[in-house]
């Protein structure tokens, strides 16, 4: 566990570096919070009526997507970790005496949350203080905001966990570029991040609600302002914790195949 | 000087197919990421799509009107990225220093920077756009004549240049700032992704904005006004034409980066 521990503070500590990135990415991040919420602004001040959520509870989701992109982005991949398996240079990493799983996982989780510590304070805090339309509103309860924090971190696992899935199918191709970026439209898409999943029409919905794309940012950020409540809470988390197990379990399987099977690329 | 440009042409095209075939070593990976940006710009469409499934317009626009203007904005952008994807990886090629190569031969810089990068893989995201195109032509609910396709026709000319102007001024600010400024997506990704709504939408402020700072709205929302048919003076057919002066000004700030280059010495 110890030497986990380490190279995610390593990755961690690296990923701290970056703060003229953070800053650039915190402007983008604002002018694409802005623009999301004037378009959901247009179609709430349309139709009300048939509007699936309350509108301030659009605004936090919006604000928190923005605030912990790097939690849930699909493009926050390791891409070095893509150059280490196409170029063969994770042969040195197999060298080492520990798992390929675990040490893929520790350097992911530590990318993410690096840059998440970085970005996310600035943009909740000015989110906080916007004028009306755009302001986000503190969470419902206190019970809710500790579950808030518990279903963030458990969907960043999911999502880290789904991920590992994309890295040991690389192994099996040479070139894992297109694989990724088939992998990471159909997440993004299915998760939450072009649309909210209640916008989604109702049968789509009733499916989609129990795949493991709906366990990603989808419960935390609906948790947070009571959208989501009740006994569908209760089954929202327990989704969550399903899936996460079970992609832990499959990964791990199928990266030790990977492992055994695979030739490497020389170079 | 017909034969100079000629000749230019035939170096393009030279460095096209240098990179067409390069790319098609990789086949399978070439088919997958052609595959994706289709789906990247496919899951755009579909949210349009679920969100009218519920709402029958938003702000008085309808789903063919939105579509209308999502897939000529989508069409506008592939074109140009198609072309000006080098000045995208520009950054790259000051830190690198492999601009400095580009400047000592005896050929036009912008055109060898073009060259550099011609995407084959955004072909996924260009044939997406002419289907999307295609079926928001047809689905449109506009009553097709001769003004209003010479209006689309134009609104692709003014579109490109605008977005070839930006990736312009992006690349030029790698002279001064040695890496690429993430926000500088804002206005080039922002603008595709939001200008899939009518730029009315936003309200009175960024209709401003989209008119006199960077014209969008010259190339989307006005000329759209004219082939909806809700708007009928004849001089918003030649109005997407103005964008082409757009383009002047990013490419004076080129020639005055390149003037001021000094190479990073790696």
């Amino acid at each position: 566990m110890k030497k986990y521990l380490s190279f995610f503070r390593l990755r961690f500590l690296t990923g701290l570096q970056y703060r003229t990135a953070a800053l650039a990415g915190i402007a983008t991040q604002f002018a694409w919070g802005f623009l999301e919420i004037m378009v959901m602004k247009a179609f709430y001040e349309t139709d009300p009526g048939v509007y699936p959520m309350t509108f301030r509870a659009t605004v936090s989701y919006i604000w928190l997507q923005q605030a912990f992109l790097a939690f849930f982005a699909v493009w926050m991949v390791d891409s070095e970790l893509f150059e280490m398996i196409s170029n063969g240079n994770i042969a040195y990493e197999l060298c080492r005496p520990i798992r390929i799983y675990s040490m893929m996982t520790a350097r992911n989780l530590a990318n993410r949350t690096s840059r998440a510590v970085l970005r996310c304070l600035p943009i909740l805090l000015v989110a906080a203080f916007l004028p009306k339309p755009f302001r986000m509103e503190p969470p419902v309860g206190i019970a809710e905001f500790l579950l808030f924090v518990v279903t963030m971190l458990l969907g960043l696992s999911v999502t880290v966990a789904f991920f590992m899935l994309v890295y040991v199918l690389a192994f099996y191709t040479i070139s894992p570029q297109g694989l990724r970026i088939v992998f990471c439209s159909l997440v993004e898409f299915l998760s939450g991040g072009v649309i909210p999943l209640p916008f989604f029409p109702e049968p789509v919905l009733r499916v989609l609600e129990l795949l493991p794309f709906a366990s990603m940012q989808n419960v935390p950020l609906r948790i947070y302002s009571g959208d989501i409540a009740g006994e569908e809470m209760v089954r929202a988390v327990g989704l969550q914790v399903f899936w996460l197990v079970a992609l832990v379990v499959v990964g791990s399987m199928l990266c030790r195949m990977a492992e055994r099977k695979v030739a490497l690329q020389g170079g | 000087m017909k034969g100079m440009h000629a000749k230019r042409l035939r170096l393009y095209l030279h460095y096209v197919s240098i990179n067409v075939r390069s790319s098609m070593q990789y086949k399978t990976s070439f088919l997958l990421t052609t595959l994706g940006q289709f789906l990247v710009s496919f899951q755009v469409f579909l949210g349009i799509y679920f969100m009218f499934r519920r709402f029958e317009s938003v702000k008085g626009f309808t789903y063919g009107e939105v579509l209308l203007c999502f897939s000529t904005m989508l069409l506008e952008f592939s074109l140009a990225e198609m072309f000006g994807r080098g000045f995208d990886a520009f950054s790259g090629m000051v830190r690198t220093g492999s601009f400095d190569q580009i400047l000592i031969r005896p050929r036009n810089e912008i055109l060898q920077v073009l060259g550099s990068k011609f995407e084959l893989t955004r072909i996924g995201r260009m044939l997406q756009a002419v289907i999307m195109f295609i079926y928001g032509v047809t689905h449109c609910g506009v009553h097709w004549n001769f003004c209003k396709m010479i209006t689309i026709l134009f609104m692709f000319i003014g579109g490109t240049a605008i977005f070839c102007g930006l990736f312009v001024i992006y690349a030029s600010l790698c002279f001064f700032t040695l890496e690429g400024l993430e926000v500088m997506n804002i206005f080039t990704d922002g603008a595709r992704e939001y200008g899939k709504y009518p730029i009315g939408i936003y309200g009175k402020k960024m209709l401003i904005f989209a008119t006199v700072v960077i014209p969008y709205a010259l190339v989307q929302y006005y000329p759209l006004l004219y082939v909806w048919g809700r708007r009928t003076e004849t001089y918003l057919i030649f109005l997407p034409l103005l964008a082409l002066l757009f383009p002047i000004p990013c490419l004076m700030l080129w020639r005055f980066g390149v003037r001021r280059y000094q190479s990073s010495g790696s």
